[in-house]
């Protein structure tokens, strides 16, 4: 059976296309105005890649920020949409059947999902506050005029903890600038940033409680420097699967695969 | 080669200023005092000459409170013949309340603007609202302009002129003038969906691109922004008379919208309401200096 999973991010938008439990495709791109258009895009990169069209295959099931926009809607007529949290679970449970906790962070919302036979038991979601999102890397990034795929590498540089005390977005930034002002390093703050985010999504995660495995997924799993102050906030070790950006677009594939789950 | 120069206006910048505002003389008073309010985005000054505002000024904070400090009280003391060290007592308050060198004292902020408040407006204020560059608080205050209670939201950029600032520079609208903007809409859309500042950002400038005016926006974004001070308001709860200090005072697209949904119309102060930080510190700064003396 070939099924595909559509997730319409805030930031990026995905698609995995999957054959009896092995991925045939993956493809992503940055959405623009026009979400269903820049899925649907995304959609043909894919189907072009595992060479099919969209008859080929059987069942779409879309998730994401925007995953209501691609329901029943040429090109993709999805056939269902389902939530981040389910979608996330699946995906982390099917690359890691022994994982508990999931930890889900993307552009805009954070998520810990705590899972038990690969159901999704308990679940606590940040998607009102910068501050707990990739969001938050990114505009930092900016205020230390480095690339943000350049922040995790210069922050493991640094061996020193530099306290943040703004919590919001907008006033780390100001926050930023001053450290700079005072002449810290910019590894030291890449770091004092990490940190920082690590310590706000560790808060969220632990209202819902950490058991091994631990799974982390989502665009930010791709920065380096976010893993080791999370493990250390958590005290336990997390896993990273490959290519955490699609694991949720795998788990809405791996659902369509599961109608009557 | 021939290369052009863009100069980008920073719409969030306000403009500082300072006035002498009596002519007292002030070499046969009693106690000159002042109170420096270092905040996180303006800091001000006001000189009091026997308990009566005589001079304020008003200006950015710069990257060392301490240079700052000086140089707001300097600057609301030119022209008078004053200098800082003519004061007979200075109190700091405010966010860089320990940054003022030449203050014998700081007292939060929260109770000199319920004592500022009460200079401005009077005794009967018992609800003081403050909106700052990076903080807003809910004063409750009793008829001697003591704190009663209070609560306070400086974790989140969303309700403070930070807020405002970075909107005006989205829209390219200066400061001053966004909430006079955000009033002149026919309808009131509904307000921005997202509470913070980053993601209201973000949904305004969609909404741009679908189409929206400026104006209509900024009403979107303003309402947002009045609808989260009212909640912090309503947890503290709101008793007449109810008045709102600060640099977001100014903004009129916040104030008629909170008085709107309060249903209760905010005094009209006779003075700048940024000062009533500083006001009361002065005025705590007056008393304290007449204890010390022995005059009271």
């Amino acid at each position: 059976m070939i099924t595909a999973g559509v997730d319409v991010g805030a930031k990026y938008a995905k698609v995995v296309i999957l054959k009896d439990g092995q991925v045939l495709a993956r493809a992503k791109a940055l959405v623009g105005f026009d979400l269903l258009k820049s899925a649907a895009e995304v959609f043909e990169v894919a189907l072009k890649d595992a060479g099919l069209s969209r008859s080929d295959i059987q069942r779409v099931v879309s998730t994401g920020m925007g995953r209501n926009t691609v329901v029943q809607k040429p090109p993709i007529n999805a056939e269902e949409a389902v939530s981040e949290v389910v979608s996330a679970a699946a995906g982390a449970s099917h690359l890691i059947p022994t994982a508990k906790t999931v930890i889900d962070v993307g552009a805009e919302e954070g998520r810990g999902i705590k899972i038990e036979s690969g159901r999704v038991k308990d679940f606590v979601i940040n998607e009102r506050c910068a501050a707990g999102a990739g969001t938050f890397i990114e505009a930092m990034a900016r205020a230390l005029e480095v690339k943000v795929e350049d922040m995790g590498p210069l922050s493991l540089k640094s061996v020193n903890a530099i306290p943040m005390n703004a919590q919001c977005c907008v006033f780390a930034e100001s926050e930023v600038v001053s450290l700079i002002h005072s002449k810290i390093s910019k590894e030291d703050v890449s770091k004092a940033i990490h940190d920082a985010i690590a310590g706000r999504i560790s808060s969220m995660v632990l209202r819902v409680g950490v058991e091994k495995d631990v799974v982390l997924i989502g665009g930010v799993a791709l920065d380096p420097g976010f893993k080791p102050p999370l493990e250390k906030e958590l005290k336990a070790s997390i896993i990273i699967p490959e290519y955490p950006e699609y694991v949720s677009a795998l788990g809405a594939a791996v659902l369509a695969a599961n109608p009557t789950r | 080669m021939a290369q052009t120069e863009v100069k980008l206006q920073e719409y969030w910048r306000w403009p500082e200023y300072r006035q002498t505002v009596s002519n007292v003389d002030w070499s046969h008073a009693k106690a000159i005092t002042a109170g420096v309010d270092i905040g996180s985005v303006g800091s001000k000054a006001a000189v009091l000459v026997d308990g009566e505002l005589y001079a304020y000024a008003a200006m950015r904070t710069g990257g060392v409170s301490e240079a700052t400090a000086v140089k707001v009280t300097s600057w609301a003391l030119e022209g008078t013949g004053l200098e800082i060290g003519k004061l007979h007592y200075v109190v700091g308050t405010g966010y860089g309340r320990v940054n003022v060198p030449f203050a014998k004292r700081t007292i939060t902020e929260i109770a000199c603007h319920a004592r500022g408040a009460h200079y401005i407006y009077g005794p009967t204020v018992r609800t003081v609202l403050d909106i700052g560059g990076q903080d807003c608080k809910a004063i409750r205050c009793d008829d001697k302009g003591k704190v009663v209670s209070f609560l306070m939201n400086d974790k989140c950029a969303a309700g403070t002129g930070r807020g405002l600032e970075v909107f005006a520079d989205l829209i390219s609208v200066p400061i001053q003038e966004v909430g006079k903007v955000s009033l002149s809409v026919d309808q009131e859309p509904p307000p921005v969906s997202n509470t913070c500042v980053i993601f209201a950002k973000a949904e305004s400038l969609a909404l741009l691109r679908q189409g929206w005016t400026k104006e209509k926006v900024a009403a979107a974004y303003h309402a947002a922004m009045a609808d989260r001070i009212v909640d912090l308001l309503n947890r503290v709860g709101i008793e007449k008379d109810f008045v709102i200090t600060g640099g977001v005072a100014k903004n009129m697209g916040i104030v008629t919208r909170l008085e709107n949904i309060l249903k209760i119309k905010p005094l009209e102060p006779n003075m700048d309401p940024i000062l009533a930080g500083a006001l009361g510190a002065g005025l705590f700064a007056r008393a304290l200096y007449e204890k010390e003396q022995g005059l009271r």
